[in-house]
């Protein structure tokens, strides 16, 4: 190794995103290496929700939306070739989805979410309506009194999300593309055709340079001239034993896996340390979610845990290529499980061919956050 | 699959096992029960559907899972029968009442 | 929501209820100190005293004189004004020492200003092809309906594995009128000769004599089967045979039930849940928790007493709890240091029980092929039905470490938490990845330890923070 160019790509980061790429890049016929960090990791990729989720995505940047409607319209291809290729149902299911408000405040709140998204300037449509108990109770006879009404949207679902990454490590066996564990990145040299990277095995040098590496991205980014300024934040998820099933909606924080699983979640807290866990926080989520579905009661919680998001700045992704370092591309967003397609599909060939879209990803570049804050807006 | 010998606790309690009753005696636990029965006692799993019966009769293992008195997946080798208890099998995953 | 939380403060808390912690909770509270023993079992006694105060035996001899020598032990704890609760799950404790139990579908927190965590020893797997199939059962499994219910296995028996319970449950077995089809003994061959150096303290120990003794009296009355290398059961809806080899020559037994053990190990989920750092016992072949000679972990006010801190028997599992209860007492009531036993005596008292242990230890040390499965076809994790096979299969796509491995498989993730999966998928992926078991780790634990309803979870009162981090405004 370090003899020459070995690989035509490294992607840094084996999470969805970097697995995702990756897979899209194999595709290609490119020789592609993923270098990741061992077994006790950050990595967002085990500790998702694993929602397909089109609702209230872009607020404050219609293209946001634009670029979700996307991935959800094409999960089912990726779900589709995923199992062509690896045998692995990902059990991709778009029946919509719902996001319930117990009582009256909270449905206002929602309301009120509703109507600046769908004001906003160049906002694409998707077809998200407002019912209220008894309109939510028609499509989910289940609820509990306390639910005051909810927003539906067709275009929501979800995925076993972590079937998606074994099929993607899988795949990767059938493509060629080498990942590589316990590879934790440290420096990266060089530039234009050549960049060498360090980690405790050794250096690995290849032509391109992909940062996907979720929160880390902000200390590797400046050393290919890119920037990836992230607030990361923790998540803790509750999951119990597996039901029969009773819930064919997934909702923001409460869904049944085809596993048979219920998985509740989505606390949100500034801290980044993910072995902490606030036990008062699954009280807080098991109440609310035996609120909305009193059934629920009855189900043993079997596990609990603490994620830590990948999280940018302004909640947006980042995609990014560097002018300093031509070949280094830097990548992250919140989304990794519904974006999944678009980085498979759309973003691996345009790193292939050296260039990320302007017309397609121009909306997303680092630079933004170098505008004075409100421009964006206007 | 198991049978009693001798025992100084007299004191009996009847318990229903899916329906069927069954003596047990005072202060044993439900799983222990379920072995002396002579009833098919084994669950199916909410995984495979295969048939299981209790392993560890510690609480580690977690395959005596029974539904008793309406709840689901309690460890039966940690619960004490009680007189009038009702006890039934699971069959793979649980449906929610 | 409910009422506000009501939260109970003692000064010890004592979790497990066998010789470790009802020596340490009769010491805390004769001591003076409000000292609260909780256990998820009816009664005190643990594992090896299980049902203890309320044996169903009318003849005592079947059990034997260790079991009843639990007596004094419970009776101390009774007379020492520690409250006991039974049928209690401790399932969250954090490093700030608030804990979370639940007894009859109802969970209550208490503060306690030390943890004494004496929730001790699980049998160590035993995954061989067959080990789930009804009427397969541990060995400890069969002693514990024999000891708490006064049953036996109905018909035809067979006993697999190695280690002093396995002599010790067929003694009882026979005496309590049982018969024995055969015993396939596992312990290696060249056990034996390693083992040698180690004889010399172990012949004066307590338990060389009882242990031949009772060796002679089950190999009188039972077919004896030596340096049996692969076991395998087999069945369609329950056991039916077991297959064995020895060298190179199979046999096969019918059977209705087959007992597995090869030894006991530290039962660590509610340790490792609360942060205490574990570390590979090379000579047990476990984890085990990093402790101070005193049994404190680095965790402030939390320690680890009896085999849950490292396999060393009911007599070193009394003494440790001791000393666990004598550095709580140091800390929480110095002046009345000098009413308790000096300190110099409970080391005295421990180092007498571990006499002897090197030398089981390495008699006992199971086969690589016991505790990593051969075939394929072997179920490593029972709740999730996962082979071994795949386990392998997940390695080589990149799973470093059993936490990688749980997201690809889910293996681990099914109700018993990795209680019966978590050493035989280190030490699979160790053996796999040529690095060592402390390299490669262990699953990460997490709350609850035991699982607990939704609605009992949701019927806490939470916190402000809580409240912030989940309901958006
Ligand atoms: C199945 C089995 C059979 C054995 N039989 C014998 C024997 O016959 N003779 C012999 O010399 N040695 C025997 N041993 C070894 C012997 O039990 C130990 O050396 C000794 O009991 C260790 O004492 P302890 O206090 O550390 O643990 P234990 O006796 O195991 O006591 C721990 C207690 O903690 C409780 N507990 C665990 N988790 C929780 C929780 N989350 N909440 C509340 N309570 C909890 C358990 O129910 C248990 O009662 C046996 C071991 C096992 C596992
Ligand atoms: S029999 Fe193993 S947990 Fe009950």
């Amino acid at each position: 190794m370090g003899l020459g160019r070995e690989y035509d790509v490294a992607v840094v980061g084996g999470g969805l995103l970097g697995s995702s790429l990756a897979w899209g890049l194999g595709r290609l016929g490119q020789r592609v290496v993923v270098l990741d960090e061992g077994d006790i990791a950050k990595r967002a990729s085990r500790a998702n929700f694993a929602l397909v989720w089109v609702q209230t995505k872009g607020l404050g940047l219609p293209e946001y939306t634009s670029w979700t409607l996307r991935a959800s319209e094409t999960w089912e291809q990726l779900a589709a070739t995923l199992e062509t290729e690896t045998g692995l149902d990902v059990c991709f299911r778009r029946p919509g989805g719902f996001h319930l408000a117990l009582g009256d405040r909270e449905m206002e709140l929602r309301r009120d979410v509703l109507a600046r998204l769908h004001n906003q300037p160049g906002a694409a449509d998707y077809r998200t309506e407002l019912l209220d108990h008894a309109g939510v109770r028609k499509m989910m006879p289940e609820i509990g009194p306390e639910v005051a009404g909810g927003s539906y949207c067709p275009y929501d679902g979800h995925v076993n999300s972590l079937r998606v990454f074994r099929a993607l490590h899988t795949a990767f066996g059938h493509q060629g593309v080498d990942y590589r564990p316990d590879h934790a990145v440290t420096a990266i040299s060089g530039n234009n055709g050549a960049f060498h990277l360090t980690t405790r095995h050794g250096e690995i040098v290849a032509g391109k340079v992909v940062l996907a590496a979720g929160n880390a991205n902000a200390m590797l980014a400046p050393m290919v001239g890119l920037s990836a300024p992230m607030e990361p934040n923790r998540g803790q998820i509750v999951v119990t034993e597996r039901a029969a099933p009773f819930l064919h909606f997934p909702m923001t924080t409460l869904r049944q896996s085809d596993e048979g699983t219920v998985m509740i979640g989505d606390s949100k807290e500034d801290e980044i340390d993910d072995r902490a866990h606030h036990m008062p926080i699954d009280v807080m989520m098991a109440n609310r979610a035996v609120r909305m579905f009193p059934k629920l009661a009855a189900l043993n919680v079997v596990r609990a845990w603490s994620g830590i998001r990948v999280m940018t700045r302004d909640g947006f992704p980042i995609y990014d290529q560097s002018e300093s370092h031509p070949g280094a591309f830097v990548v992250c967003c919140h989304s990794g499980v519904t974006l999944a397609p678009n980085h498979a599909f759309d973003i691996a060939p345009m790193i292939a061919s050296g260039v990320l879209d302007e017309a397609v990803v121009g909306a997303f570049s680092a630079r933004r956050f170098a505008r004075p804050s409100g421009e964006r807006a206007a | 699959m198991f049978r009693r010998i001798a025992s100084a606790n007299a004191e009996m309690v009847m318990i229903e096992v899916d329906g069927v009753p069954v003596t047990a005696r005072r202060g044993e636990s439900v799983a222990a029960a379920l072995l002396a029965s002579g009833l098919s006692i084994a669950r199916e799993t909410p995984v495979g559907g295969v048939p299981r019966t209790p392993y560890c009769m510690m609480g580690v293992c977690f395959d005596c899972l029974v539904t008793i008195d309406g709840i689901g997946s309690r460890q039966g080798c940690l619960v004490s029968v009680e007189d009038g208890m009702r006890v039934s099998i699971q069959k793979g995953r649980r449906a929610l009442a | 929501m409910s009422a506000a939380p009501e939260i109970e403060h003692v000064d010890i808390l004592v979790i497990g209820a066998g010789p470790a912690g009802l020596a340490a909770a009769a010491s805390t509270a004769s001591a003076g100190l409000t000292t609260l023993l909780v256990d998820e079992n009816a009664s005190p006694g643990g594992q090896i005293y299980r049902r203890i105060t309320r044996s169903p035996f009318v003849d005592a001899a079947i059990l034997g004189d260790d079991y009843w020598e639990g007596r004094p032990l419970v009776a101390d704890f009774e007379a020492s004004g520690a409250a006991f609760c039974g049928e209690t799950q401790v399932w969250s404790l954090d490093a700030t020492r608030r804990v979370g139990m639940s007894h009859k579908g109802r969970s209550r927190f208490v503060q306690a200003e030390r943890v004494i965590i004496a929730t001790g020893a699980q049998e160590r797997p035993f995954p061989i092809p067959g080990w789930t199939l009804p009427g397969v059962m541990s060995v400890g499994a069969a002693q514990t309906v024999l000891k708490a219910s006064a049953l036996v296995p109905d018909g035809r028996l067979v006993i697999a594995g190695q280690g002093p319970l396995i002599w010790l449950y067929a003694a009882q077995h026979l005496r309590a009128g049982g018969t024995i089809e055969a015993i396939l003994d596992t312990t290696p061959r060249a056990n034996y000769l390693a083992a040698l150096p180690l004889l010399p303290q172990f012949i004066g120990s307590r338990y060389a004599l009882k242990g031949a003794r009772l060796m002679r009296e089950v190999a009188r009355k039972t077919r004896i089967v030596r340096h049996v290398d692969a076991l395998r059961a087999e069945g369609e809806d329950r056991v039916s045979a077991i297959r064995y080899r020895v060298g190179k020559k199979e046999s096969r037994i019918e059977t209705d039930i087959l007992l597995l053990h090869q030894g006991v190990i530290p039962h660590v989920n509610l340790a490792m849940a609360a942060g205490v750092a574990h570390r590979w016992d090379e000579r047990q072949a476990c984890f085990a928790p990093v402790l101070d000679p005193f049994g404190q972990s680095a965790i402030d006010g939390i320690a680890i007493a009896g085999d849950g801190a490292g396999i060393g028997g009911a007599e070193a599992a009394a003494e440790r709890g001791r000393l666990a209860a004598w550095a709580a007492i140091k800390a929480l009531r110095p002046q009345v240091e000098d009413k308790v036993p000096p300190v110099e005596e409970i080391l005295k008292a421990l180092a007498g029980a571990e006499k002897g242990r090197a030398f089981l230890d390495r008699l006992f040390l199971p086969r690589k092929q016991f505790r990593v499965p051969v075939e394929d076809d072997t179920i490593v994790c029972r709740c999730e039905e996962v082979t071994a096979g795949a386990i392998r299969q997940a390695i080589k796509i990149g799973a470093a470490g059993p936490n990688q491995l749980k997201a690809y498989l889910r293996c681990g993730m099914g109700p018993c938490q990795g209680r019966l999966c978590g050493l035989t998928v280190t030490e699979l992926i160790a053996a796999e990845r040529a690095i060592s078991q402390d390299e490669t780790g262990y699953y990460r634990l997490r709350m609850p330890v035991k699982p607990i309803t939704l609605g009992e979870l949701a019927a806490i009162e939470p916190d402000a923070r809580a409240v912030s981090a989940v309901v958006r405004e």
